[in-house]
């Protein structure tokens, strides 16, 4: 039985601000166990979105993708997404879009209401740590998915749009 | 063999057309093309950002450490570089040979990586193409357009890919950041319930392999007068070949060939590779080219990955695959085949040889074995060489009395790649854009040329906010004369 809320965290570690996305799952995995919700959560994190993922909405009610973002909103940017009918020239990764348009298609159903939490990086270079300012951001960020949390639910969410 | 087309003449009198897929992290691809007044080509260059920095990201750290940390610099092949530089780090611990089930264990763990990263390739980049024609409407060119007209296909390359992440899993303890290879061996073994639950999936996925065998050979023959041409350059080739000439991603010696398939060099211990490969430097370019020194810059270079591979072996050690492999041999002809877009045939056979592997290695108890650690003589220096999915990965490193990597070099599977894949821009250049007007369709023929060797161009991050690809005319005051966008 799939848990009905999953969310995808997508960055690498070890690339500065690229990490936003595993530093707000780690401490969402601690906040979770502290608050016995894990049940109703799975966390899922990765370098990149991919094809497979859509696997990974099968059974969902709810889905979120937490990624880190240049010459975005700061300190974050919350919002639906919908599936998209595009894929960029890499195929090194996956837009939360089009990840939920390939769960259409080979599925044959729509996908589960989808947001994505989009929060503000500065520096990408191997090697550094998160900067400053993504740290802030991911405060700020953390606090907000606390919230969204509390109420795991598509109308309440949408209503949080960002 | 010749760099014709790489340096114009004059290039201050030539207009300037840039494919660049705008992006603020290293790791990405861009092909400047100059032209003169009649739109004939006289410059092509594809640039190639390599990941800077790995060296100073692994000196200074532990050995032991080496083997996890590698995992990062590259998102699309983290299992070829933790095995890569484990096999390195075999080296420094004195470990000679592995135990039985470790050698096997992380031979799965490589062969699901191999799976799934020429899954991924085969059913999401190129397979549009293949299906659709290098024509065709943008948007139908990817998975999204697969699936609209070939569902069956595009569910079946997901599930192939998903089944070679869970071998990975399996073996490396996580879907990422895996701990699975350790200096010396494995860390763990596979439980009893894992090997069932892979057991379960592994005749689906071996059969699967042989369909995309199948419908990627139907479709070079329903057209070999372009799949045997478009792109197409001579070249040497290398990779590693098992004890016995086995086709093997995993572990063997070097072996080059030249174009017309004459052996180079054979036998060669990867750790002498240094003895018989040079990096060159060129100003225009951050990656570097490396080439055969016995041959000289001009006309030692090569390619490596799937073409080279399957052309380079003697043989392959499944059955399925190496019938496979008999048939685009006797395809070629008897001489060796370079057309770029021949990487797609023997990348599949290459995955029903992966598949073929893990199930013959589920069937094997070792891989339930606890015996996975050997330690030897302490050693100051290693290389480590796995035939990745794009190709031959080189790590080689040196440690001090105090366990420190005080140097690392890496020679990735692009940068193995790189003379070559310039030459295939450049043939599909001279033949569909000069002299003519340029146009998206026209440049999504470079982008064809580019795709089939599979380079890596966006290593290990990937953040929202991307522009998309830009192509830009500019004139040779970098004024912009015209400019494409594709989202």
């Amino acid at each position: 039985m799939s848990a009905p809320l999953v969310i995808f965290a997508v960055g690498n570690p070890s690339r500065g601000d690229d990490a936003l996305g595993p530093e707000l799952l780690n401490r969402l995995s601690v906040w979770l166990e502290l608050n016995n919700q894990q049940g109703t959560v799975e966390l899922i994190e990765d370098f990149q979105l991919q094809i497979e993922h859509a696997l990974d909405l099968q059974g969902r009610q709810l889905a979120l993708f937490i990624d880190a973002g240049q010459r975005t909103p700061t300190p974050f940017g919350f919002g639906p997404t919908v599936a998209v009918d595009r894929i960029g020239h890499s195929t090194h990764a996956l837009e939360p879009g089009s990840v939920l348009q390939v769960f259409r298609d080979t599925e044959a159903c729509e996908p589960p209401p989808a947001f994505t939490l989009c929060v503000s990086g500065q520096s990408f270079e191997l090697g550094e740590p998160l900067s400053a300012a993504a740290s802030e951001h991911a405060d700020k960020a953390f606090e907000f998915l606390c919230a969204l949390l509390a109420n795991p639910d598509a109308t309440d969410w949408a209503s949080r749009v960002i | 063999m010749s760099y014709q087309l790489e340096t114009a003449e004059h290039p201050e009198r030539l207009r300037r057309v840039a494919i660049d897929p705008v992006s603020r992290v290293e790791g990405q691809g861009k092909v400047t093309i100059l032209l003169d007044e009649q739109n004939k080509v006289h410059q092509v260059r594809l640039h190639i950002v390599e990941f800077r920095g790995f060296e100073k990201f692994i000196q200074g750290r532990p050995y032991w450490e080496v083997p996890v940390m590698v995992q990062r610099l590259c998102g699309i092949c983290p299992v070829s570089h933790h095995l890569a530089a484990s096999k390195a780090m075999d080296i420094i611990v004195g470990a000679k040979k592995l135990t039985p089930a470790a050698e096997k264990l992380r031979r799965l763990m490589h062969y699901g990586q191999m799976l799934q990263s020429h899954a991924l390739h085969f059913f999401h980049l190129c397979s549009p193409d293949l299906l659709f024609g290098f024509d065709s409407d943008v948007t139908r060119r990817n998975i999204v357009g697969v699936a609209a007209e070939h569902p069956e296909i595009a569910k079946r390359g997901i599930l192939l890919r998903k089944f070679g992440q869970e071998v990975i899993r399996m073996t490396s303890g996580k879907r990422i950041h895996g701990t699975g290879a350790v200096p010396g061996g494995m860390n763990k073994s596979l439980t009893v319930a894992e090997r069932d639950e892979l057991l379960k999936e592994i005749y689906h996925i071996v059969a699967w392999s042989r369909d995309a065998v199948h419908l990627i050979q139907k479709v070079h023959m329903q057209d070999p007068g372009l799949y045997n041409s478009f792109g197409i350059f001579r070249s040497n080739f290398m990779s590693i070949v098992g004890n016995n000439g086995d086709l093997d991603f995993y572990h063997g010696s070097l072996r080059a060939r030249d174009d017309n398939g004459k052996l180079i060099f054979d036998g060669v211990d990867y750790q002498h590779y240094n003895t018989y490969i040079e990096e060159e430097v060129k100003a225009w370019s951050y990656m570097k080219f490396p080439y055969f020194r016995s041959l000289g810059k001009e006309q030692g270079w090569y390619k490596v990955g799937p073409l080279a591979r399957v052309q380079n072996c003697d043989q392959i050690s499944t059955p399925f695959a190496e019938h496979e492999r008999k048939e685009f041999v006797d395809y070629a002809g008897g001489s060796p085949m370079h057309a770029p877009l021949a990487y797609h045939w023997t990348r599949m056979i290459e995955m029903l040889h992966a598949a073929e592997q893990i199930k013959e290695l589920l069937h094997d108890d070792d891989l339930l074995s606890n015996d996975l650690m050997v330690k030897g003589e302490r050693q100051m220096e290693g290389v480590g060489v796995i035939e990745a999915p794009r190709g031959t990965l080189f790590h080689h490193y040196q440690v001090d009395e105090n366990d420190v990597v005080t140097m690392a070099n890496l020679i990735v599977s692009t940068t193995n790649n790189n003379q070559a894949m310039n030459e295939a821009v450049r043939h599909v250049a001279r033949r569909y854009l000069h002299g003519r007007e340029v146009t998206e369709g026209l440049l999504n023929h470079i982008e064809v040329a580019i795709r089939a060797f599979d380079p890596c161009l966006s290593c290990a991050t990937h953040a929202l906010g991307k522009m998309p690809l830009e192509v830009e005319l500019l004139d040779a005051e970098g004024g912009q004369i015209h400019s494409l966008s594709r989202a």
